[in-house]
């Protein structure tokens, strides 16, 4: 039997960044706010020392993200290809529980620049025709950067970002990003000390004519009052950052941004270990009339809502929508549809240096803490000549971290026995990574759909991954390594080693990737190409919000939650002013 | 030994396997770093494994013995009671793959890219592979694992480290060697550096020989002190300070 619960305003799915600054922006409008979360709740107090500090657990064992065994994800390079699932996380790690991957995601927080939300429009003004492949999708975004620029500035603010400017309206400050698109205010806090490898990093590519500047850190550098009343304290470098939640109350995520803030309003109120399972629509299929969802004690509830805001991560959300049919699925042999479209991930090399004479202290490093180049950011140079559209950053953070992740030992050295150990112990301390984070263009067979052969426990199909690598993304970063390798000798290392894909390589689901899964309910202005309009509105359902970096058209090179944040603001500015009042398609 | 260790004490509180096997056991729980406080490691000869059978037992100790030597370089997994952790592990959710997506069908011989692919949860592996290894070291070499020469155990290591060996199919599908071995020394790797609440890393000595500092988890004063080798040796969840 389905229980009926008492009708809501709005309901939220999933309580990470997006589920929770909706959350603060629909309640100071006044409405009555419901969030559910498939998760555990998760409060500060879960993080504090020394419980973070245990490496198995959160950084090996990875205890505080998604259980494949209830929301697994099944992948296949292609269409011909059968598609199995991950048994356990290797390509990414998604989040679960209060806070979501906000809660143990690292915290480097940028801004989109102009030319990345509008690649399409870009791609025509500055490539000839025909020279980029056919099945490449490329679409804008739909919303400008200066449209979305008081919205960064806001979500910094939120965030306590800590980082120098490069571009005060207009005007290029040296030891900033003088690519990034212009800010109207400077970074809330001033960028994070310096480590040696930041040092060393500065002076190799200052010396090849490049612009390092500092990471753009949601660890704060100082102490941090937010626009919520949120405090954050400086951030002790305590060396259990990514993929953990933070001890030190200095990581932004909507623990300690938001979420105490939020608590205290009569208008909102969440549920945990509430399961989304399906968006009801209404019998003309123009809205969506609640939710139903599996709470803890395994009873199907279904929430009625005025309207719902779907913020439960890229894969949920695709999931979620395809489950629900609220949308044409995307079919890539007839290139019609949309929901599971333009599906894309982030294109990651790294090189590892090794220093007999340097001593990194490893366990010193906060995630979001380093020290980066644009210069081969898309529109900074000419990528043309070198065939292919996109770019990277290239950047260092001080690490690797962590024992049973930090150990590197020359390629010669046996994995285990007297010889491992001796080269462990002597080599641990001494290593510098340098990486970059690429982008990702959207292509013809990239794309998510439910799996016709692999079932949840509820007897849900699991979410499909079809996705390979292309010649363009590829070339690109076999550039970037070229780059990479300038930069390593300057540096001048005892010795290196590089890990960079290379035309005609096929996606690994077996290595860590990242966690920037991109796209598949895409924003925009056409409703064939996309999911939501330029307001993240459903096209088909207009009470039915969709929101993450799930709405990236492309995945551009710059971490996607700062502009997660920012497009939450967005579409919640357009909602209050316009339609609150007026229910009804905002395009 | 360039490490110093103390020794046991002849008289633990700690008794048995018992109490550290509950606390641990509860990995997820909360409450399990508190009770772990008064834990002390136990000595390995005395410990009764939980998940191990005695066969087992041996074969676990010998292959930790190769894979993390004693010697020069400082102590091995043996004095890091990495085999309890191992024990542990097995006979927790890790050991039963609890969080991981275990529904058929299986294609155990998928192309390495799909990552694990097989039916079994890591204690089914480790169950499976020892007796087939054991097997394997019996029509080979006469003995099983655990009594053979230094020389032939690593061979042995060696040669289901490249696939050499070829281990019966189960009743349930393949049983790659080079698996089981992935499982074998990376949870070895990881009794020896993981926090010491999980039984391994006995008085921290992985993390001594690294020169990491486990928990200490606050170094803002050191962020600036450039190629200055950190002066403080590690401490562990439970509060345990080394020198
Ligand atoms: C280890 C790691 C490091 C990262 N580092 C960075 C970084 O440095 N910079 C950066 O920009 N990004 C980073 N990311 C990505 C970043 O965390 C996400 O972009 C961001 O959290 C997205 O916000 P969101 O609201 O879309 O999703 P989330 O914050 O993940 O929140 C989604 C929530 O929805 C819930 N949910 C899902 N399905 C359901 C359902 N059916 N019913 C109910 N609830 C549901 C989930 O449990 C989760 O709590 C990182 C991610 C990880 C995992
Ligand atoms: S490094 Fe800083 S921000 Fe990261 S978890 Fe530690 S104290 Fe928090």
């Amino acid at each position: 039997m389905v229980m009926k619960k008492k009708p809501v305003d709005v309901v939220i799915i999933g309580l990470g960044w997006s589920g929770s600054l909706m959350g603060m922006e629909m309640t100071d409008a006044g409405l009555d706010v419901l969030a559910l979360e498939r998760g555990n709740d998760r409060t500060k107090k879960d993080f504090l020392y020394p419980k973070p500090a245990d490496e198995l657990k959160y950084g090996v064992r990875l205890s505080l993200m998604q259980e494949p065994r209830t929301d697994g994800v099944t992948m296949r390079r292609n269409t011909q290809e059968n598609a199995l699932p991950q048994r356990h996380w290797t390509t990414f790690h998604p989040g679960t529980g209060v806070g979501g991957c906000g809660a143990h995601w690292t915290g480097v927080l940028y801004r989109a620049t102009p030319t990345e939300l509008t690649m399409k429009s870009f791609a025509e003004k500055t490539f000839p025709q025909g020279f980029l492949p056919e099945d490449m999708q490329l679409q804008d975004h739909g919303v400008t950067y200066e449209e979305l620029e008081p919205h960064y500035d806001f979500f910094e603010k939120i965030a306590g970002l800590s980082g120098q400017a490069g571009n005060l309206k207009g005007e290029k400050i040296k030891g900033g990003n003088p690519f990034e698109g212009p800010r109207q205010n400077p970074f809330p806090l001033p960028p994070l000390p310096r480590t040696l490898t930041d040092t060393l990093f500065t002076e190799a590519t200052e010396s090849l004519g490049y612009h390092p500047y500092p990471y753009p850190s949601a660890n704060a550098s100082q102490s941090w009052t937010n626009p919520y009343g949120m405090q954050l304290g400086p951030c002790n470098f305590c060396g259990f950052c990514s993929n953990y939640g933070c001890l030190n109350y200095s990581k932004a995520s909507p623990q300690t941004c938001v979420l105490d803030a939020l608590k205290q309003r009569q208008n909102f109120s969440y549920r945990t270990n509430s399961d989304v399972r399906r968006i009801n629509k209404s019998a003309d299929g123009k809205t969506v009339t609640g939710v139903t969802y599996i709470d803890g004690d395994g009873n199907e509830v279904f929430q009625p809502a005025k309207m719902v805001f779907l913020c439960s991560f890229t894969l949920s959300n695709v999931r979620l929508l395809l489950l629900s049919d609220i949308g044409k699925p995307y079919d890539p042999a007839t290139g019609t549809g949309v929901v599971g479209r333009n599906f894309t991930y982030q294109i990651t090399g790294s090189a590892d240096l090794y220093f007999k004479h340097h001593q990194f202290n490893p366990f010193i490093n906060a995630g979001g803490s380093g020290q980066v180049i644009d210069d081969f950011a898309p529109d900074a140079f000419d990528t043309q000549k070198h065939g292919f559209i996109g770019g990277s950053y290239i950047y260092t953070t001080q690490g690797p971290g962590g024992a049973i992740n930090g150990i590197r030992v020359s390629p010669d050295t046996p994995a285990w026995g007297s010889a491992w150990k001796r080269q462990a112990a002597a080599e641990y301390g001494h290593h510098m990574m340098i990486g970059t984070t690429g982008s990702n263009m959207a292509y013809r067979d990239c794309y998510l759909d439910l799996d016709p052969t692999y079932r949840d426990p509820h007897g849900d199909p699991l979410l499909r991954m079809t996705y390979d690598w292309h010649d363009n993304d590829m070339r690109m970063t076999e550039f970037m390594g070229d780059r990479i390798r300038d930069i390593v000798k300057k540096l001048g290392p005892d010795y290196h080693t590089t890990s960079f894909h290379q035309v005609g390589d096929h996606f690994d689901p077996s290595k860590y990737q990242s966690t920037h899964l991109t796209g598949g309910a895409v924003m925009g202005t056409d409703p064939n190409t996309s999911v939501v309009n330029r307001y993240l509105q459903h096209w088909d359902a207009h009470n039915l919000f969709v929101i993450g970096a799930t709405n990236f058209p492309q995945n551009m090179m710059h971490n996607p939650t700062g502009t997660v944040g920012a497009l939450t603001f967005w579409a919640a500015k357009k909602i209050r002013s316009d339609y609150l009042d007026n229910p009804g398609p905002l395009m | 030994m360039s490490f110093p260790i103390k020794p046991d004490p002849g008289r633990r509180r700690f008794v048995g396997h018992s109490l550290l096997a509950l606390t641990a056991v509860g990995l997820g729980s909360t409450g399990a770093l508190a009770a772990r406080l008064d834990t002390r490691p136990p000595a390995l000869d005395r410990y009764q494994p939980v998940f191990f059978k005695a066969d087992e037992w041996r074969f676990i100790k010998a292959a930790v013995d190769r894979l993390i030597p004693a010697d020069d370089t400082g102590p091995g997994a043996l004095e890091a009671n990495v085999p309890v952790f191992l024990d542990l592990q097995l006979a927790s959710d890790y050991g039963e793959a609890a969080s991981w997506y275990m529904q058929g069908p299986f294609v155990p011989d998928a192309p390495s890219v799909f990552g694990y692919q097989l039916p079994y949860t890591p204690a089914e592996l480790y169950r499976a592979a020892i007796a087939a290894i054991d097997a394997h070291c019996r029509k080979a070499h006469g003995d099983a694992f655990a009594a053979l020469t230094t020389a032939d155990q690593e061979h042995v290591l060696s040669s289901l480290e490249n696939g050499d060996i070829q281990l019966p199919d189960t009743d349930r599908g393949p049983l790659p060697a080079r698996s089981f071995f992935g499982f074998l020394l990376k949870n070895t790797k990881e009794g020896f550096l993981a926090d010491p609440i999980y039984g391994g890393n006995k008085h921290m000595v992985g993390w001594k020989m690294l020169g990491f500092t486990g928990a200490r988890a606050s170094f803002r004063e050191w962020v600036d002190q450039y190629d200055r080798p950190y002066p403080l040796g590690p401490v562990s969840l439970s509060g345990e300070i080394s020198r």
